[in-house]
């Protein structure tokens, strides 16, 4: 179950991962058995899973916010936490978690702030990534006078502002509306084409994972469990992707993937 | 684009002007309120001067309720002209100059205690919110500190200022020992507020702050310091009053002259003598501790909501 786009480098390796929680007390949780994973630099991927199969617990440990119980987590050829602290990767969560007190701009401003960048490093680096989300004309208002398609794009921004080569993503579009999620999805995917990061992307949307993705990962609960690593090669995606042949074969072979899970216990 | 801008332009607009209008008709309700009060007070008195003067003997006022006669209850008008006459026979002043310079005199203890106060109750609220061992231990003794009689402390405080702080590169006055009294009492909502506020801070946002690797300092100036400022400004709002009423209560029991405390003592000691001069003393410390919480509400505006306000719904 290692990376199949062999050649290219390792951005993410997961290797024998488990996770426990409340371990010996009633309430124990085994959230991850046995995970292995390796994902390639500037790729796509997704993971996919009914809910409290483990995905954000595995997206937590990429990004050293938890620690595994057994195995071990590399991110750029380093432990997560080394690279926690060397900002290696932005988050992005299912809510914006923008900070109400603060501009579109001081938002997205904020972690250069915390780096130490100059103010107008900061303000030109700002301006960028706000053309890059199409908010230039937001620069100034507040998160609550957004709506929540834009409060998310403003997350994105600020989860690149510091060009950190992976971006974590949480069921970021989970809670906007149909038409506003797949318009978002093709705004990720540019920006994702127009900057090489490397993307891991929780969802439970199966359309959404095959849309994005070169790459699905199926996830089964109780414990935890990677029971499927489905490729997915629809080169680049446009607005007819949705509307072909090889788009439902992959949304088919997901939801079977995901179904034999559940025929499987 | 432009249109955009104007738009944004013309929306700003509104939100100062509908700004402008909450603050009107606050104004507007304040002041009708002060009519009704004034209209209750003198109709009640002329209700229970007209029972008197009829003989009646109805066993209501003068019994249950209050007398109404001008020693008890001097006309609004007496008390408002009071302002302007001299409190005694030989006064180079009227009494409004007696009362604002008093005013002044206990606005700057309490202003000094506040200030002293909010800061040790931030301090203390951020001390407690890193060390959870000293939340838990310290605060049966917060809860104490507060329960124990403003009166028997502010005459130690009072005491114990004049004796023991002559160390001190200036001069101990005795005011100052009433600017602690005020901090005693300040810091108690604010520590309390504070530490909720600090912790309000959305978990979310914490795990945010952990995943740029930010310091603890940093995530408590750039999130938990701003999420927690809605708690700290009920909490200031509160205290700004807390400190007026125990800067004029420490002034009465540690014997401090200058303030509206000694002011109202003496007042209260001569009522017969001119009743309307207590109740002016009343208003003009009524009128100071709403001085204060306005201040710190325009505070809060400038702070807090001018930034936060939605700009109407588009
Ligand atoms: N901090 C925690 N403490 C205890 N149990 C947890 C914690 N976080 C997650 N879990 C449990 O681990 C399992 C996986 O959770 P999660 O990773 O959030 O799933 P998903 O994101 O796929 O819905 C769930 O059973 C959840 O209850
Ligand atoms: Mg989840």
């Amino acid at each position: 179950m290692t990376g199949s786009d062999t050649g290219s480098k390792v951005a993410v390796s997961i290797e024998s991962v488990s996770k426990v929680f409340n371990r010996g007390k009633p309430n124990e949780v085994r959230a991850l058995d046995d995970i292995n994973l390796d994902i390639s630099e500037g790729s796509f991927v997704s993971l996919i899973g009914p809910s409290g199969c483990g995905k954000s617990t595995l997206l937590r440990l990429m990004a050293a916010l938890t620690h595994p119980t057994g195995g071990s987590v590399t991110v750029n050829g380093k432990s997560a936490d080394k690279a926690r602290l060397d900002r290696d990767y932005g988050m992005a969560f299912q809510t914006s978690g923008l900070f109400e007190w603060r501009t579109v701009t001081q938002n997205i401003e904020l972690p250069l702030q915390l780096m130490g960048w100059e103010k107008a490093d900061r303000k030109a680096r700002a301006d960028e990534m706000l053309e890059l989300v199409k908010l230039a004309e937001f620069a100034t208002h507040y998160p609550r006078e957004l709506s929540g398609g834009m409060q998310q794009r403003v997350a994105i921004a600020r989860a690149l502002a510091f060009r950190p080569s992976l971006l974590l993503m949480d069921e970021p579009f989970g809670a906007l509306d149909e038409m506003t999620r797949e318009h978002m999805q093709t705004e990720v995917l540019d920006i994702w084409a127009r900057t090489g990061k490397t993307v891991v992307f929780v969802t439970h949307s199966i359309p959404e994972a095959v849309f994005l993705s070169q790459r699905v990962i199926v996830m089964s609960p109780r414990p935890g469990r990677i029971t499927a690593d489905i490729e997915v090669p629809l080169g680049v995606r446009g607005f007819e992707t949705r509307e072909s042949n090889r788009f439902f074969e992959k949304v088919t072979e997901v939801r079977e993937a995901l179904r034999f899970d559940k025929g499987g216990r | 684009m432009t249109t955009r801008e104007e738009t944004n332009r013309a929306i700003a607009r509104h939100e100062r002007n509908a700004a402008a209008r909450r603050g009107v008709r606050r104004v507007a309700v304040f002041l009708v309120f002060l009519v009704v009060l004034s209209i209750l007070y003198t109709g009640y008195k002329a209700f229970g001067s007209a029972v008197d003067d009829a003989q009646t003997d109805l066993p209501v006022v003068g019994r249950i309720l209050p007398r109404t006669d001008d020693l008890t209850m001097p006309p609004l008008l007496d008390i408002a002209v009071e302002f302007g006459q001299p409190p005694q026979r030989n006064s180079s002043k009227p009494l409004g100059a007696f009362i604002g310079e008093a005013a002044l005199f206990t606005l700057r203890e309490a202003a000094f205690g506040f200030l002293l106060g909010a800061v040790l109750g931030l301090g203390l609220a951020i001390f407690m919110l890193r060390k959870k061992w000293f939340e838990r231990g310290l605060s049966p003794y917060l809860v104490a500190s507060q329960t124990v009689p403003l009166v028997a402390i502010a005459p130690i405080i009072v005491i114990w200022g004049s004796k023991s702080l002559g160390w001190l590169p200036f001069t101990w006055e005795p005011w100052m020992s009433v600017s602690i009294i005020a901090t005693y009492l300040t810091f108690f909502p604010v520590a309390m507020n504070g530490i909720k506020g600090l912790q309000s801070a959305d978990a979310a946002a914490m795990e945010l702050m952990r995943s740029y690797a930010a310091t603890r300092r940093q995530t408590l100036l750039k999130l938990q310091l701003p999420a927690s400022m809605p708690y700290l400004f009920a909490a200031f709002k509160l205290a700004a009053t807390v400190a007026i009423v125990g800067a004029i209560v420490g002034e009465i029991s540690g014997g401090v002259r200058g303030g509206l405390g000694r002011l109202i003592l003496d007042y209260a000691s001569r009522y017969t003598t001119g009743p309307p001069r207590l109740y002016a003393s009343v208003v003009g410390a009524a009128v100071l501790g709403i001085l204060a919480v306005g201040v710190v509400t325009l505070l809060e505006y400038v702070a807090v909501t001018r930034r936060q306000a939605a700009r109407g719904a588009r």
